[in-house]
């Protein structure tokens, strides 16, 4: 099966401490992502994606961090942690631009199934990070506007 | 980021740049050699649409050695979308718009 990689880039009125900070606060990432990111976030640590005090939706490994530029991250289907071919990668790249922040997704690795998923996902959940950074406030439902997606109501 | 938005809707208006968009949104992650196989023109003037492109943030590059890999970046198209559609029209939107694909056919 051919993998699919994804590039998301968005830029936003913020430095890149407080952008890194809203990708990995437990609660800041719930505020506008719906789940929260949770980890100690040192290299080869494990992190969950998860709805606040539920079972993970997506568990994996910190494989590179690098406060505040870069985090990367593997996604792994928590039924079946250790199926490689079901495994993808994302890498965040925070660029300082003096002033402004250019943050930069990557999601490598994604079988069909896994681009499906995602389509859709990331421009919302990038937008609502730059409106809640830029704004403080979140857009009241980030899949609200996103065609297909199951999150969507 | 106001004159971002103009940027984009000044990349939009072309038919050459959109048709870009269409063919990275077919296939992600082309060289450049390999999207100006795929158009009527010169590898010159593809590279000075997909320059247009990145300014507006609508396509992302990534460098694997000495290639320079093309993606269509949709979050500048998503933010549009959120500026304008609200929630409750989508679906109402969804439905009209594949009732516009069934009697054109998938044209456009």
């Amino acid at each position: 099966m051919s993998k699919h990689t994804y590039v998301y880039v968005t830029y936003i009125l913020a430095t890149p401490e407080k952008v890194w900070e809203a990708i990995t606060d437990a609660q800041i990432s719930a505020s506008y992502w719906q789940r929260e990111n949770v980890s100690d976030w040192k290299v080869g640590s494990s992190w969950e994606h998860r709805l606040p005090g539920k079972s993970p939706d997506i568990v994996g490994t910190v494989l590179e961090s690098d406060r505040p530029r870069r985090l990367v991250t593997s996604w792994a289907d928590p039924g079946d942690p250790s199926n490689a071919a079901k495994t993808s990668r994302v890498a965040m790249d925070i660029e300082d631009l003096s002033g402004k922040v250019r943050l930069t997704v990557t999601h490598t690795d994604l079988d069909d199934q896994g681009l499906r998923d995602i389509s859709g996902g990331w421009p919302a959940v990038l937008s609502n990070l730059k409106t809640l950074l830029e704004t403080g406030r979140t857009l009241p439902d980030p899949y609200g506007a996103v065609e297909g997606h199951p999150e969507a109501k | 980021m106001p004159d971002g938005m103009d940027l984009v809707f000044k990349a939009l208006a072309d038919a050459t740049r959109r048709r870009l968009l269409d063919i990275l949104h077919t296939q992600q992650g082309q060289t450049l050699a390999a999207l100006a196989g795929g158009m009527k023109m010169t590898r010159q003037a593809v590279s000075q649409h997909l320059t247009v492109l990145e300014a507006a943030n609508l396509i992302a590059t990534i460098r694997r050695g000495r290639e320079k890999l093309h993606y269509l970046n949709p979050v500048p198209i998503h933010e549009i979308q959120t500026r304008w559609i609200a929630k409750f029209e989508t679906p109402r939107l969804d439905t009209l718009a594949a009732l516009k694909r069934r009697l054109e056919g998938e044209a456009e």
